[in-house]
C-alpha cells in the first residue's frame, strides 16, 4: 500500500528544490523585464555560463557538508592549492596538462582528507578547524608562490583546454562538466550508501554510530569530496583564465555558501537539496552581473546579494523547522 | 522445544559492584516476557549481557539448547537477537525505509542502493507489525509519527534484521495510553508472527498488559519468575515487587 502521488504532494516533498527554482525564476523574470536588452543577448548568458560551473563544482560538495551537519571555509584556498599544484606542474615540470590535472585533484582531495582528519580525530570544530585550514593553505600558497601568478598559456593548444573549457556551439563546455557533475552528485546523494549515510549522520550521529554507520569514516570521505570539487573548480579556472594568481578562489568564499542556503540547505544538517543549491548557484551568479546589467552601480552588488540571500531564508523557513 | 535464550547462574561484576548475581532466565518462542526491577536492580546490565556487551564473568548462556562460549555482540545478531533502545536510535528527518534499512542497506554494487526492493520490503514490515494508516508509507518521515509509531519503526527494523528476541528497553516511557496501545499492537503483531519479546518497563500496568510472564529482578538476582494467570492482577504484581524491594511482607 504506498501512498498516491499527486502534483501537490510531489511539490510538497519537494519544496525546498521547488522554491529555490522559484526564487530563481522570479529574479530572472525582474532582470528580462528591467534590462531586456541585455538579458537576450546571448553573449550575457555565455558569460554567466563560463562562471556557474564553477561555483557548482564547490556549491554541491557543500550540500553534502551541510547535511552532514558541518562546515568546511577551507574550500576556497583548497580551490587556489589544486590550482597552483597544476599549474606549477604544468609550467615549472613540463607536466602534460591532463597528468597535473588528475594530480590538481588529488591534492585537492588530500586536503580534504586532511581537513576530516583533523574534525573527526583532532575533535576540533569544523568551523574553526576550516577556519584555520583556510588561511594556513592561503598563506602557503603566497609563501611558495612569493605571491606571483603563474600563466599557462600552454594549456591553449592541449585537446584538455578545449574539452573541458572549449565552446560547443557557442556553449561553454563546463556546463556540460558541471552538468555531469550535478548527475553523479544527486545519485551520490540520494541513491548512493554514502550519501544516505551523510544525512544520517547530519540527522542524529548517536543513531548512526548504534545503528552500525561509520561516522567518521563518512565525515572524512565527505571533506575529501569538498576537496575534490574545489579542485575541479580551481583547474578549471584557471583553465579559464590561463592564469593562477594567489588570492585564486578567495571571491568564492561567501559566494558558496551563500548558494548552499539559497538553495534551500538549511544550517541543521539532514537534510539538503542538490537541484536547489544549482538554483542557488543560478541565483548568485546572476546576481552578480545582474544588477550592473540592470544598469545599477556596482556599489549595490553586496547590497541586493544580502537582500536575496535574507529573503530566500525567510522564504525557507515555510519548509518547517527541524524535526527532532 | 528449546528456549531461545537462556542463562544459567549468569554474574557479573564492574570492581567491587555485582550487577548480577547468579542470574538464570529463558524466553522461549513466541511469548513475551515481562522484565521489571527498581532503579539499580540490574536491568540495563541484564540487557547488556544479553546482547554481547557485557559478556558474563561466569555462568552459562544457552541458545536453543547450545551452550555458547564467549558470548558477544556478533554471536548475539547470530543468534537473532536485537535490542530496541530507549532513545530507538533514529533519525527523525529521514524516511521509514532509510531508518529501517540504516547501516544495513540493500546495494547494488559500487554502493548504490537497491531503492525499489528496499521500500518494498519497508513496507511489507511496516504492515506486518501493524501500521494501517494510508497516509504513512516507506517513505514518510519519521519525524512526522507519532512516539508510538517511531517505536513501530524501531521495531520493523528489528524485524528486517531477522530478529527472534526483540528486546524492548522502556518502551512506552513518556507514551500517552493511545500511543502505548499502538506499542502494545506491534508487540502483539510481533507475537503472532512467532518472535519473542523481552519487554522491559518501569510501568508496572504496561509489562502487566503486555507480557505472558514476568521476571522480576533486585540487586542484580532474579527473584521471581511468574506466570501471568498465577499473579493475577497488576496490583498483585505491585505487591510482589514491593515486598521484594523492602524485603518486608505485606
Amino acid at each position: 500500500m504506498e501512498k498516491k502521488v499527486t502534483l501537490w504532494s510531489y511539490l510538497a516533498d519537494n519544496s525546498r528544490p521547488v522554491s529555490s527554482l522559484f526564487y530563481f525564476a522570479l529574479i530572472m523574470t525582474i532582470f528580462f523585464a528591467s534590462a531586456p536588452q541585455v538579458f537576450f543577448a546571448p553573449k550575457f548568458h555565455q558569460a554567466v555560463l563560463t562562471v556557474i560551473p564553477i561555483i557548482i563544482f564547490l556549491v554541491i560538495p557543500l550540500v553534502f557538508i551541510v547535511t552532514m551537519g558541518e562546515i568546511d571555509l577551507s574550500f576556497a584556498s583548497t580551490f587556489g592549492f589544486a590550482a597552483w599544484v597544476f599549474a606549477s606542474l604544468v609550467k615549472y615540470f613540463s607536466f602534460d596538462p591532463f597528468l597535473g590535472f588528475i594530480i590538481g585533484i588529488i591534492g585537492g582531495a588530500v586536503i580534504g582528507i586532511l581537513m576530516g582528519c583533523l574534525v573527526v580525530y583532532g575533535r576540533i570544530s569544523s568551523l574553526v578547524a576550516s577556519l584555520g585550514a583556510l588561511f594556513l593553505i592561503r598563506g602557503f600558497l603566497f609563501v611558495v608562490s612569493d605571491s606571483k601568478s603563474i600563466t599557462v598559456i600552454e594549456v591553449r593548444d592541449h585537446w584538455m583546454h578545449a574539452a573541458f573549457v572549449g565552446k560547443f556551439y557557442g556553449f561553454p563546455m563546463q556546463c556540460f562538466w558541471a552538468a555531469i557533475f550535478i548527475i553523479i552528485a544527486y545519485y551520490l546523494y540520494h541513491r548512493h550508501v554514502f550519501g544516505v549515510h551523510v544525512h544520517h549522520v547530519g540527522d542524529n550521529p548517536d543513531s548512526a554510530a548504534q545503528m552500525g554507520v561509520n561516522v567518521d569514516l563518512t565525515r572524512i570521505y565527505c571533506f575529501m569530496f569538498c576537496g575534490i570539487g574545489a579542485g575541479f573548480a580551481g583547474i578549471f579556472s584557471t583553465l579559464i583564465n590561463f592564469t593562477w594568481w594567489p588570492t585564486q578562489g578567495f571571491g568564492y568564499l561567501l559566494l558558496g555558501l551563500a548558494a548552499v542556503f539559497v538553495g534551500g540547505t538549511p544550517t541543521w544538517g539532514g537534510v539538503g537539496t542538490i537541484f536547489g543549491a544549482v538554483f542557488g548557484s543560478g541565483v548568485i551568479a546572476y546576481m552578480e552581473t545582474g544588477i550592473v546589467a540592470m544598469g545599477w552601480s556596482g556599489l549595490w552588488r553586496q547590497f541586493f546579494n544580502g537582500l536575496i540571500i535574507i529573503l530566500a531564508l525567510l522564504g525557507h523557513r515555510f519548509h518547517g523547522n527541524r524535526v527532532r | 522445544m528449546e528456549p531461545i535464550i537462556e542463562l544459567k547462574n549468569v554474574s557479573k561484576r564492574f570492581g567491587g559492584i555485582t550487577a548480577l548475581d547468579s542470574a538464570s532466565l529463558h524466553v522461549d518462542e513466541g511469548e513475551v516476557v515481562g522484565l521489571i526491577g527498581d532503579n539499580g536492580a540490574g536491568k540495563s546490565t541484564l540487557i547488556k549481557t544479553l546482547v554481547g556487551v557485557h559478556p558474563p564473568d561466569s555462568g552459562d548462556i544457552i541458545i536453543r539448547g547450545e551452550k555458547v562460549q564467549n558470548w558477544n555482540t556478533k554471536k548475539a545478531r547470530q543468534a537473532k537477537i536485537e535490542t530496541v533502545f530507549q532513545d530507538r536510535a533514529l533519525t527523525p528527518q529521514q524516511s521509514i525505509v532509510w531508518n529501517i534499512f540504516m547501516g544495513k542497506e540493500l546495494r547494488h554494487s559500487f554502493g548504490f542502493i537497491r531503492v525499489k526492493e528496499q521500500v518494498e520490503e519497508a513496507n511489507r514490515i511496516i504492515r506486518e507489525i501493524g501500521f494501517t494508516s494510508k497516509l504513512i508509507d516507506a517513505n514518510s518521515p519519521v519525524g512526522n509519527l507519532s512516539g508510538g509509531e517511531r517505536q513501530g519503526v524501531a521495531i520493523a527494523r528489528a524485524i528486517y534484521n531477522d530478529a527472534e528476541l526483540i528486546i524492548l528497553d522502556e518502551p512506552t516511557t513518556a507514551l500517552s495510553l493511545i500511543e502505548t496501545q499502538k506499542v502494545f499492537d506491534f508487540v502483539n503483531n510481533v507475537k503472532a508472527k512467532g518472535r519473542s519479546v523481552l519487554f522491559i518497563g518501569h510501568n508496572i500496568f504496561h509489562v502487566y498488559d503486555i507480557s505472558d510472564r514476568f521476571i522480576i529482578l533486585d540487586r542484580g538476582k532474579v527473584t521471581h519468575k511468574l506466570n501471568k494467570v498465577d499473579v493475577g492482577s497488576p496490583e498483585k504484581l505491585i505487591k510482589i515487587m514491593k515486598e521484594t524491594v523492602t524485603g518486608k511482607k505485606e
